[in-house]
């Protein structure tokens, strides 16, 4: 029978939340990890046993993690897994390393980016925000790390490599830390072309490769941003996640700072769909697993009020590919609400009908089995939600 | 042998306990007894000091013998009780956060 694997990364731990296909009942496994902040859990597609994890702290800086059993155990790339760690048996360490490409002829000149007070800035590695498993390969996986930069490994997570082009394309220095760090949070791969990948940056905006990672170019044009000396610059642009169907590559959904924003041309051009959201800045944002015209976001109250409006928990879609937007309330709480529903907290499973699923920085992880029409609690209590994902079983 | 102390998340990280013991062949220095620790359990590697720079993690400390030898040198031996194994050398993680 088919069912549902849900990764939640909190601030203290990982969870994993499973259910059969009626999504009625749930087991909740963890705390994986206790204690660290786990930014983010993604599952191999052609794997599903498959997961890497990004474990961090303020304390003891990255961590990767891998299970090859669903999620029953972990272990870091490079150590046998299942197997005791004893001194011999210990991974080389190169999986959390994390290493900026300094050669010459790639990122040597590009060894700085642009400070809150207007300086250039050196880039220092932080933590992994996101991690993206390759489509066709499991032992491929992508990952959007803090200062802004893109790193591959094609070992299973046991060593990394920065694809520089992405820093090296010109703009590097013009790039500046958001409020949240400067990340690279959002990592699309293009299920038509294995060489198009899409990546998004707080706060630098979007940018697209069509030869797997060689040169990118900023896709930023449309946008406008009114916080900043140029509104429509080609960089510079706070876009907190973009999402994309998999039968249109080419059609992009956006949550920037302010604004929804959608592209048919593979980032080539953008215009805003906001229509009648009741704000427009948030944080999430995601696309129905069947109907690719039907968009999911949680409208956030502004950007120094980091909860939802009217303190009314609402998710907002739109089965016109944005501007035409209905709130979808029931079982979600409608009074005295004040969470926040950050960037990678949102996902879909491909069930028939489409699961919608999301965490909130007050701990719930809600889903709905019904495409949104309907919500409810999985767990009310976890520590704040930094990420969730959804793994379809067969 | 030298003795380490782990704080907490290191210890399962490196599925140790609370203290570990070291062969740490020449001098007796931080980076000394760092490096041999990071040989015998490499998951450590960038936990405590960074991959590259090998400057230490901001939220971490190290003491021994009642000394605060967090801003030492890596080359600057350390006190002769943790050499000769009677103290441990201890690291400690800040406490920050609240």
């Amino acid at each position: 029978m088919s069912g549902v694997r849900v990764l939640v990364g909190t601030r203290k731990g990982a969870f994993i939340l499973t259910a059969d296909g009626k999504r009625e009942k749930w087991d909740v496994s963890g705390p994986h990890f206790a204690g660290w902040e786990m930014y983010h859990l993604k599952g191999s597609p052609v794997d599903p046993n498959r997961i890497y994890a990004s474990q961090t702290s303020g304390w003891f800086g990255q961590i990767i993690q891998r299970s090859d059993d669903g999620g029953k155990t972990w272990h870091q790339p490079g150590a046998p897994a299942g197997e005791p760690a004893a001194p011999g048996g210990m991974p080389k360490g190169d999986s959390n390393k994390f290493v900026y490409d300094t050669s010459p002829g790639t990122g040597k000149t590009l060894t700085t980016h642009q400070w809150y007070d207007g300086t250039q800035h050196p880039w220092e590695f932080k933590r992994v925000w996101h991690m993206e498993p390759s489509l066709t390969d499991a032992n491929t996986v992508y990952a959007g790390v803090e200062d802004a930069a893109l790193f591959k490994s094609t070992d299973g997570g046991e060593s990394w490599a920065e694809l520089s082009g992405l820093r090296g394309h010109g703009t590097g220095p013009n790039w500046q830390p958001g409020a949240g760090g400067m990340c690279l949070h959002t990592i699309i791969l293009d299920p038509s072309d294995p060489n198009r990948i899409y990546i998004a940056i707080s706060a630098a905006g979007a940018f697209r490769t069509d030869d797997g990672g060689k040169r990118w170019k900023p896709i930023n044009r449309g946008l406008k941003s009114q916080y900043i000396p140029d509104p429509a610059a080609e960089v510079g642009h706070c876009v907190h996640h973009v999402a994309m169907h998999k039968s249109r590559p080419d059609v992009l959904f956006m949550q920037k700072h302010w604004d929804i924003m959608r592209s048919d041309d593979a980032g080539d051009n953008w215009r805003e769909v906001s229509g009648n959201l009741p704000t427009d800045f948030g944080f999430v944002i995601d696309v129905h697993a069947h109907e690719p015209e039907t968009v999911y976001v949680v409208p956030i109250k502004s950007d120094s009020e980091h909860y939802v409006h009217d303190a009314k928990l609402r998710v907002y879609r739109s089965r016109t590919g944005g501007n035409e937007w209905e709130p979808l309330t029931k079982g979600l709480p409608q009074k005295d609400c004040y969470v926040n529903v950050l960037r990678d907290a949102m996902a879909v499973d491909s069930l028939d009908k489409c699961g919608i699923y999301f965490g909130t920085t007050g701990g719930q992880v809600y889903a709905s089995p019904d495409a949104g029409d309907s919500w409810a609690p999985i767990v009310r209590d976890l520590p704040a939600v930094l990420s969730v994902e959804v793994q379809t079983l067969a | 042998m030298i003795r380490v102390e782990l704080p907490q998340h290191l210890r399962t990280l490196a599925k140790v306990g609370r203290e570990v013991q070291l062969d740490v062949p020449g001098s007796v220095t931080l980076g000394s007894v760092l490096d041999a620790l990071e040989a015998r359990y490499p998951t450590l590697q960038g936990t405590i000091r960074d991959h590259v720079t090998l400057q230490r993690r901001p939220f971490l400390r190290f003491f021994a013998c009642e000394q605060d030898l967090s801003h030492e040198p890596p080359d600057a031996p350390l006190p002769e009780a943790v050499a000769s194994g009677k103290e441990p050398l201890l690291v400690i993680g800040a406490i920050a956060g609240g």
